[in-house]
């Protein structure tokens, strides 16, 4: 007990052995993440680079064909970025109507304690596995969509992509909630005594004021629709092709992962490697989005709005 | 929140309201019944699409179907080897991530001065949790499957699907831990205890509630998680159960998967019958979470 007194009252002098293996055994734990990270840009780097050696960077970024998998190999991204950017436009589209004005709701009409329900209810969207979703687009959704869209393949991005949206709703409605739940009450008081309807204060104050907030959250859903995975390789197809039709099949760069995953390709191939040259890629642009997103609610922290 | 009402007609009430008569179609309720469509539209989703699964699935669920193994006749075939690969992917994925994932955290919150590492840390934290969970399943192909040769087996799958979980883990920990409050620490350090005793003692029993409901639900979470484990190569027909931690596996999403890509309908049908279960076996996660802070929370009051 004497020896206890002693350590942590003088904090100056050397702290016992064993506290310092614990430190340091903490550390560890937490070190696990950063060589998470250090991993994945050492994985997907090495086999890159080993991809570029055999395909030059000109056709990757210029060729428009992307048939690793057959005799006549093309290696060129773009009809899987334009499959991924169509899909995530059309979640986008869907999500960010109705997440904005559910958020909207929730946070300037909804009394308390109905906030607090539906919220959480809300929330519930996002925890469905994503292969659920994907059976909800093919069996339900697109059949659905069928009767209405003459044309419409089996496979297509509307489907996979309204689905998409439904399942990032909660991200953009729970975010924009936030931002526009800390909008200074003042400020819509101010509104209101300079004569403003409610429909003009949300529109002409409060919305305004959160946009950055509300800009973070679909700069959030976008990544999380680029990175999704199930929803396009069940319901989307696995058709690269270089169109923004959204009534065809196409092809996802996460869906080609999934698709070179299931076959039995050998390690060390160059088809192989094309999935980490695609994972790079979305690492790359999933990247970019996030930390366009931290940037944008860093600065509502900061509460340099507008 | 509720914002006030603001008077229209009377004589201090706005002018612009004051042209649009307080009657059933202003345009303020009209745009309040928009915002209320707008949320009851994916909730109403929600429904249609757990019925729809449990109406589709509901003829083919039955005590077969949970102790079957996969079968080309879609009748006989159930998710045995799905069910029991998922259970214990996920006991070993819980063993692997919830210690590291609390020790971060400690470290976090309780010894890490603000300084260089610790933001670097948290940063790495942040970002590591936007990344796509397949990126993951490529690193556990290269990392685990190939390079440690582990092999498409469920300790690969496990680890793979564990540092997916980390970040969240080491979120909920951090939240729980800074629950506790300061003075606590404070009065331990003056009876004498030093940092790792007032931890062990009274920071982590104190947090422990809180850290369990949220590593359950990320746990709930991980248990759909198909993409990574496609990626490292789980297997889509097993017909056996595994035996060691070096064995091959399928897990219920990847059996799910499996059907729904099958171009014959009756297949589908056990896929609807798997996503029921799939869905129950949340429910029941999510349910012993709450169930857990609500009983944890009443033994810790200070």
């Amino acid at each position: 007990m004497a020896t206890l007194i002693r350590s942590s009252a003088n904090l100056d002098r050397p702290r016992p052995l064993s506290e310092r293996l614990v430190a340091a055994l903490l550390l560890g734990c937490g070190a696990v993440s950063i060589l998470t990270t250090a991993g994945i840009i050492l994985v997907l780097v090495a086999e890159t680079a080993a991809f570029f050696r055999e395909v030059s960077v000109l056709d990757f970024l210029g060729d428009t064909e992307w048939t690793p998998l057959f005799a006549e190999k093309h290696f060129g991204i773009w009809p899987l970025v334009a499959g991924t950017a169509l899909t995530s436009f059309i979640a986008i589209a869907t999500a960010l109507p109705l997440g904005l004005l559910a958020a909207i709701y929730l946070s300037e009409f909804a009394a308390g304690r109905v906030r607090r329900v539906l919220k959480p209810l809300i929330e519930v969207l996002a925890g469905i596995p994503t292969v659920v979703y994907g059976y909800f687009a093919l069996t339900f959704v697109t059949p659905l969509l069928q009767e209405v869209i003459p044309g419409l393949a089996g496979f297509n991005a509307l489907g996979a992509g309204i689905v998409m949206g439904i399942m990032i709703l909660p991200i953009i409605a729970s975010l924009s909630e936030d931002a526009l739940y800390a909008v200074p009450m003042s400020l819509r008081e101010a509104a209101y005594a300079l004569g403003g309807t409610r429909l003009a204060t949300v529109f002409r104050v409060v919305l305004p004021t959160a946009v950055s907030g509300i800009g973070a959250s679909v700069i959030l859903g976008i990544s999380r629709a680029v990175g999704e995975t199930m929803i396009v390789a069940i319901a989307a197809g696995q058709q690269p092709r270089l169109t923004f039709d959204p009534r065809v099949p196409i092809e996802t760069m996460t869906t080609y992962i999934v698709q070179v995953s299931l076959g039995d390709t050998p390690a060390g191939t160059l088809e192989y490697r094309t999935i980490f040259v695609v994972g790079m890629s979305l690492f790359l642009f999933t990247l970019l989005l996030n930390v366009a997103s931290h940037y944008l609610r860093r600065r509502v922290q900061k509460g340099g709005t507008l | 929140m509720i914002a006030p009402r603001p008077t229209g007609g009377g004589p201090a009430g706005p002018r612009r309201t004051a042209a649009w008569a307080p009657s059933r179609l202003s345009p303020e309720r009209a745009f309040r019944a928009i915002c209320v469509l707008a949320l009851v539209l994916p909730l109403a989703l929600l429904v249609v699409l757990i019925g729809d699964a449990v109406v589709d699935g509901w003829p083919r669920l039955s005590w077969n179907f949970l102790t079957s193994y996969p079968s080309r006749h879609p009748e006989e075939a159930g998710i045995l080897a799905a069910l029991v690969g998922s259970a214990c992917l996920m006991g070993l994925t819980a063993v692997i991530a919830i210690p590291l994932g609390i020790g971060a955290a400690v470290y976090l919150e309780e010894y890490g001065r603000p300084g260089r590492l610790t933001s670097l840390i948290e940063v790495n934290i942040s970002n590591l949790a936007g990344v796509p969970s397949i990126i993951y399943g490529l690193l556990g192909l290269e990392l685990f499957v190939r390079a440690m040769h582990l092999g498409r087996s469920l300790l690969a799958g496990s680890a793979t699907l564990a540092l997916l979980l980390l970040p969240m883990v080491i979120m909920a920990s951090r939240e729980a831990l800074r629950t506790v409050p300061h003075g606590l620490r404070e009065a331990c350090y003056a009876l004498g205890a030093d940092r790792w005793q007032t931890i062990r003692r009274v920071v982590l029993p104190m947090s422990l509630p809180g850290m369990l409901t949220g590593i359950i639900l990320s746990l709930a979470r991980a248990i759909g998680e198909t993409a990574p484990l496609i990626t490292i190569g789980a297997l889509t027909y097993v017909a056996f159960l595994p035996d060691s931690l070096r064995s091959p596996f399928t897990a219920l999403p990847i059996q799910i998967f499996n059907w729904i890509s099958r171009p014959q309908a009756a297949f589908h049908v056990n896929a609807a019958a798997g996503i029921v279960v799939l869905l129950a076996l949340m429910l029941l996660l999510n349910g012993v979470a709450i169930w857990l802070r609500a009983r944890l929370q009443r033994r810790v009051t200070w």
